[in-house]
């Protein structure tokens, strides 16, 4: 969990968020941190010294931090509102939903150590609903990038767009993915890889164990799809039908098993091209666990994935 | 003679302020009479303040209402858009006749304020405990870039009975917001009952300044003290300023002041005729 570095070749993506939020704040004085006494496990501390005056610490108050951030950006501000997902979302949700997204401010909600990198502190810490609530939200854009690279795009795009943004971000180490169209755009999926019996489609913390999966399903013959749906919300309905048209679809999140990512892409699929769905996810609240033996409990690896693979190939008609 | 010819002037300004009220509670009790539903009772304690605020205090220029420079006025008790609607027809924010559309469907005069759509509106409230805190943070966006803006919020007192309420109040006044000022529109009622038999909010200047505010108590529906009150001198450099207006629900109406039953509530053809006769004979006074 927290404390230890990741091992080799995994990174800890707040360091990607931290430093392209320094780099905008270097060229754009517009732009501010808020905080809830969570300048440490938000990773601000080297913003705090480089830009003192822009990093607002309102202590430990999520709704007073949110209103606080639509204030901010009232008065001209592009404020990163940093809080762990589980405190920022439930706590203010209200606020998330009126003076964010209502009143279409220009808030950019960041969700540190999203779902269950908390793991051993139990489900008050986990944030596995985060994504089924604020998609419920409308004119809220949601993100869950998937590696450094990704994250740091996030940021910068989520700085360039008008609108209140909610960026899930993640303290559980990933590696950085290869990937030849290095852009990103909001509401814009990425293939990370092409197959055709059936697609998975991933994010954030699974997205790279999706690809460890599609690589055992080709041992054994089997063209496996792997989409990165970062924006959940809105989503890319492009990519959705392409992975529909293989007849067959995994969804994996780090996050529950309804309402999320996979809710999502089944309510895309129940309207427009009806497909057979395996959704990987948390059932509900959890035990005590490390985030990764939490993780391999609900098949949330690459093994567990393969498996859920294989199985809706099963029952995929024809 | 200096004191004398401010005095006039005060007294000059406050009668326009008047004047400008009796409008707004002829229009909004039309509004709501229209409507078929409203908040007249909370309406009626504010428009005094929102009458001084917007027809004399806030540097607003409703051709420019998004202009960075202007002074910020939230509406956080936000269900008393029949008071803030006249104000903004009234202050040329949008055409007067549309205050007649108020909440018919599809109406941008919707229950409660909505900025992405209605112009002077700076946040969308209606649930309590939310323009506050976004007043605080409109505020501290202008302590970082030491600019002259002031920013006001009015909100109600059963309002203060939510928690953000406080956890704002604590921050303004750990930052030394000076140019931040709070109007509470103290009518001693909230929905259903008096406050203090609610959740009691006394000894309410003392928590304020328990919080690091300077505390100013003024009665609620004299213009004169309300635009002392709330003139730039009297507020002070390095501490936000809370200005406690003492009111009634329902003020100007006779049968509906300091009356819980006419937090939401229509008058009745006859009700009406009364008030606007008894506010007629007010304007001609």
């Amino acid at each position: 969990m927290s404390g230890a570095a990741p091992a080799q070749g995994m990174f800890d993506c707040r360091d990607a968020y931290v430093a392209a939020l320094e780099e905008l704040a270097a060229d754009d004085p517009r732009i501010v941190a808020v905080v809830n006494d969570s300048v440490g496990s938000s990773k601000l501390g080297r913003f705090r010294d480089r830009f003192p005056d822009r990093l607002i610490n309102v202590g430990i108050a999520e709704q007073n931090m949110v209103g606080v951030g639509a204030g901010l950006a009232n008065g001209g501000k592009v404020p990163f509102v940093s809080g762990a997902a589980c405190f920022l979302t439930a706590r203010a949700m209200e606020q998330i939903k009126v003076d964010c997204a209502y009143s279409q401010a220009n808030v950019k909600l960041c969700g540190i150590s999203s779902g269950v990198a908390y793991g051993e502190l139990g489900a008050t810490h986990h944030s596995i609903e985060d994504v089924a609530w604020l998609r419920a939200i409308d004119r809220l854009t949601v993100i869950v990038p998937a590696d450094p690279w990704q994250t740091a795009a996030a940021i910068r795009a989520a700085a360039a767009h008008d609108g209140p943004v909610y960026l899930r971000l993640s303290r559980m180490p990933v590696p950085q993915l290869a990937r030849t169209d290095a852009t990103f755009r909001i509401g814009v999926a990425e293939t990370l890889r092409e197959g055709g019996d059936l697609a998975i489609v991933a994010t954030g913390t699974l997205v790279h164990r999706a690809l460890a999966a599609a690589e055992s399903l080709a041992a054994e013959g089997i063209g496996a799809r792997v989409i990165n749906m970062a924006t959940v919300s809105p989503i890319d309905v492009a990519a959705l039908a392409e992975a529909a048209a293989t007849g067959a679809i995994v969804t994996a999140e780090e996050g529950l098993a309804h309402g999320g990512l996979g809710g999502a892409v089944a309510e895309w699929c129940a309207r427009h091209a009806p497909t057979r769905m395996r959704m990987l996810g948390f059932p509900g609240f959890l035990p005590t666990g490390s985030a990764d033996w939490l993780m391999e409990q609900h098949g949330l690896t690459a093994t567990g994935i393969a498996a859920a693979a294989r199985e809706v190939l099963q029952a995929k008609p024809g | 003679m200096t004191d004398k010819l401010n005095r006039n002037n005060i007294e000059q300004r406050a009668a326009r302020t008047r004047e400008r009220a009796g409008w707004m509670r002829q229009r909004l009790l039309g509004m709501i009479v229209a409507a078929g539903q409203g908040h007249p009772g909370g309406d009626l304690s504010a428009t005094d303040i929102l009458a001084s605020l917007y027809f004399d205090v806030l540097r607003i220029d409703p051709a420019m209402p998004d202009a960075p420079d202007r002074d910020r006025f939230v509406m956080s008790k936000g269900h008393c858009t029949g008071a803030l609607y006249s104000a903004l027809a009234g202050r040329g924010f949008f055409p007067e006749a549309e205050l007649d559309t108020y909440l018919k469907p599809g109406s941008r005069l919707n229950g409660h304020p909505n900025r992405t759509y209605l112009p002077g509106v700076e946040t969308n409230t209606g649930p309590l405990g939310h323009g506050f805190p976004v007043a605080v943070g409109i505020a501290i966006a202008g302590q970082i870039d030491r600019t002259d803006y002031r920013t006001f919020v009015l909100t109600g007192d059963g309002e203060l009975q939510e928690g953000s309420m406080w956890e704002a109040a604590m921050l303004a006044g750990h930052r030394r917001l000076g140019r931040l000022t709070v109007i509470v529109d103290r009518n001693r009622l909230q929905q259903g009952a008096r406050t203090e038999d609610t959740n009691a909010l006394e000894p309410l200047a003392d928590k304020w300044r328990a919080f690091g505010w300077q505390v100013a108590e003024v009665d609620g529906h004299d213009h004169a003290a309300l635009l002392q009150a709330l003139d730039a001198a009297a507020a002070p450099r390095d501490v936000p300023l809370c200005i406690i207006a003492h009111t009634f629900k329902g003020h100007g109406v006779s049968y509906m002041r300091d009356q819980a039953g006419w937090h939401h509530g229509v008058p009745n053809a006859e009700q009406y005729a009364a008030a606007l006769a008894e506010l007629e004979a007010e304007a001609g006074r």
